[in-house]
């Protein structure tokens, strides 16, 4: 607890803000930013283990996304 | 002045030439949606972060809030908090990859026929239809006019002139095809902007003496600037660019609960940004797209919102005044006329460039989910007839919503874009946050609950803005019209809480109550919605 205040001092004078909830935002920001950054890096290669079988899926929902388009918004007609 | 024309001219064509390299690129490599997903397989998970940032992030979030920051100061940061954790994280990790899911199971195509589906309601995907055509154009306005702000300011350029061209550009944008968003050239705009913000954080820094002194001189500033230049502000709550205002003051209230509650959480249920998860092709993407989009927001409005309140150090230093002076009272110009003021001419046009067509990729995505909205959510769903009529129905809808967007442009009062933006964030978290939230990840939401939830979500809400909300129910002056007061509740704090502190939570009450009071849906259903969930 001791460090923490000790570290919360320390980043008031580093970032020139005493406001201890504007302070809070803008360190809070970072630490967000760095929590995306870990998560995204773990996981960098998860969540394609049946990318075969969503590929499939997802060209189905292509295809129909694509026939919307054609019949609701009259879009790609000069393509076909 | 001959000189600055030929800079701009130069980087003009260098960007469109990149432009079209890109898309050609793009058009040779995916000529149809299997190839689309082949090549995706290759492409760097980037591509799709930076797409989905180019749709988030608009002349809005920069040009508006980036200018509301240079008003209510640094304790806007908690939008950014507010935005990469809510807007990234918790909506790729977990809303995300459940939406590609069941949307997949559902075959759902767009935001309102997923929750349509979900729930097994036709009406709540004509009504969310109706919600999204109606409200949109609010927003479509806000960013078409940041793109004339920019343009007026950079160029020197009137207003009206400029309005009336950004407009031309967009229909014209829209007419030929470029209605959907290319991911590619999506993508490339993501790149420069990244490069752009940076630059212009380390600039902003530098300018103002380096982080501890500029942030330093911010804090200070409250104390050195004569008391009567602030002197309205401080009355009503605020105490400086680097602290909170007063708790309960009405300008804590409008920072608190209109600009960072309404657009930080109102967010998740964008419908533009709900429908990308659907196209996405795996878990993957999501995963990787969290690092990209994470660093991507924090630049983007990180970056805005400190420029805009550091900007008072700069005009304080140089012209003796403050940022709201400076440009007479309208917030929506503080970015422009900064970086017309304190950056060299070829970035303040590369700068306008990028902002430009970010601007025109948050259009194009919105006009295309009005235009669905109306054609397929509403009209399809309403006479059960398909094709045919209905591609009429849409394009009239981009057509009616483009104009519309036009004269709100001009209609709309200055110092607008953050507010209007907040306020359709607003609407569309009260009508679709609790019956979305509930779609994902509560099995025993009943149709009858969520249909609750949405009309009367919506209702309060719409309520609110017309008779409570002053920022609204004056410009609207419908309350003083029919009963003579500008507000129904004049007692503080009401005036200035936003709708979003009401109408969600009574939304989402309402939603459990009257799912637990009614038959539980069907488990057939429930299993086809959440199969490989």
């Amino acid at each position: 607890m001791g460090d923490f205040k000790k570290v919360w001092e320390m980043m008031k004078v580093v970032l020139g803000i005493e406001d201890p909830w504007v302070l809070g935002a803008y360190i809070g920001s970072i630490l967000v930013m760095l929590l995306c950054v870990v998560y995204g890096a773990l996981n960098w290669n998860k969540g394609g283990e049946d990318e075969e079988e969503q590929i499939k899926e997802e060209i189905e929902w292509h295809e129909k996304e694509k026939e919307m388009e054609e019949d609701e918004l009259g879009l790609w007609d000069e393509e076909g | 002045m001959a000189n600055d024309l030929l800079t701009l001219i130069v980087i003009v064509l260098i960007y469109l030439a990149l432009v079209v390299y890109v898309g050609y690129v793009a058009w040779k490599r995916t000529k149809t949606a299997d190839d689309y997903l082949v090549a995706g397989r290759a492409t760097h998970p980037f591509i799709m972060a930076l797409s989905y940032g180019a749709t988030f992030i608009s002349t809005s979030a920069i040009v508006g809030f980036g200018g509301t920051a240079g008003v209510y100061g640094m304790g806007l940061l908690w939008l950014t908090f507010l935005n990469i954790l809510v807007g990234i994280f918790i909506a790729f990790v977990f809303f995300g990859k459940r939406t590609r899911k069941i949307g997949h199971n559902l075959g759902a195509l767009t935001f309102p026929e997923f929750l349509s589906k979900r729930f097994n309601s036709r009406f709540i995907q004509w009504f969310s239809g109706a919600v999204i055509f109606f409200g949109m154009p609010l927003y479509a306005a806000v960013v078409l006019i940041g793109m004339a702000r920019f343009v007026e300011t950079t160029l020197n350029l009137d207003y009206n002139i400029a309005l009336i061209g950004m407009a031309v550009i967009v229909a014209l944008y829209v007419i030929f095809g470029g209605i959907r968003g290319v991911m590619y050239t999506d993508a490339l705009q993501g790149s420069i902007m990244f490069v752009v913000m940076i630059v212009l954080l380390v600039a902003i820094y530098w300018i103002t003496g380096g982080l501890v002194d500029g942030n330093q001189a911010l804090t200070n500033l409250v104390n050195v600037v004569p008391p009567d230049l602030t002197a309205t502000a401080t009355a009503t709550g605020f105490t400086g660019w680097t602290s909170m205002p007063t708790f309960g003051s009405p300008f804590w209230w409008t920072l608190v609960s209109t600009l960072i509650l309404g657009v930080g959480i109102g967010v998740l249920s964008q419908p533009q940004l709900g429908v990308r998860f659907m196209m996405v092709k795996s878990n993957r993407e999501l995963n990787r797209a969290v690092l990209i989009g994470g660093i991507f927001i924090f630049l983007m409005t990180g970056t805005a919102f400190i420029v805009g309140a550091l900007s008072n150090v700069y005009f304080f230093n140089t012209m003796g005044q403050i940022a709201t002076q400076v440009v007479g009272g309208n917030a929506d110009k503080i970015i422009p006329a900064f970086i017309a003021a304190a950056m060299p001419p070829w970035f303040a046009y590369l700068f306008m460039i990028t902002l430009l067509s970010a601007a025109m990729s948050t259009l194009s995505a919105l006009f295309h989910v009005q235009g669905t909205a109306l054609g397929r959510d509403v009209y399809e769903t309403a006479t059960k007839k398909k094709g045919g009529a209905s591609v009429m129905v849409a394009r009239a809808g981009i057509t009616v919503a483009v104009v519309i967007a036009v004269i709100l442009g001009y209609l709309l009062p200055a110092n607008i874009i953050a507010v209007g933006t907040a306020m359709w964030f607003s609407i569309t978290a009260a009508a679709f946050l609790s019956m979305y939230l509930f779609a994902c990840f509560w099995k025993r939401a009943t149709k009858e609950g969520v249909i609750s939830g949405l009309v009367i979500g919506t209702a309060i809400s719409i309520f609110w803005i017309v008779f409570v909300f002053k920022k609204s129910a004056e410009a609207l002056g419908i309350c003083k019209a029919l009963t003579g007061q500008a507000v129904l509740i004049a007692a503080q704090p009401w005036p200035t809480v936003d709708s979003i502190v009401i109408a969600l939570p009574i939304a989402f009450i309402i939603t459990v109550i009257v799912s637990l009071l009614t038959k539980p849906p069907e488990k057939e259903h429930l299993d086809k919605c959440f199969s490989g969930v």
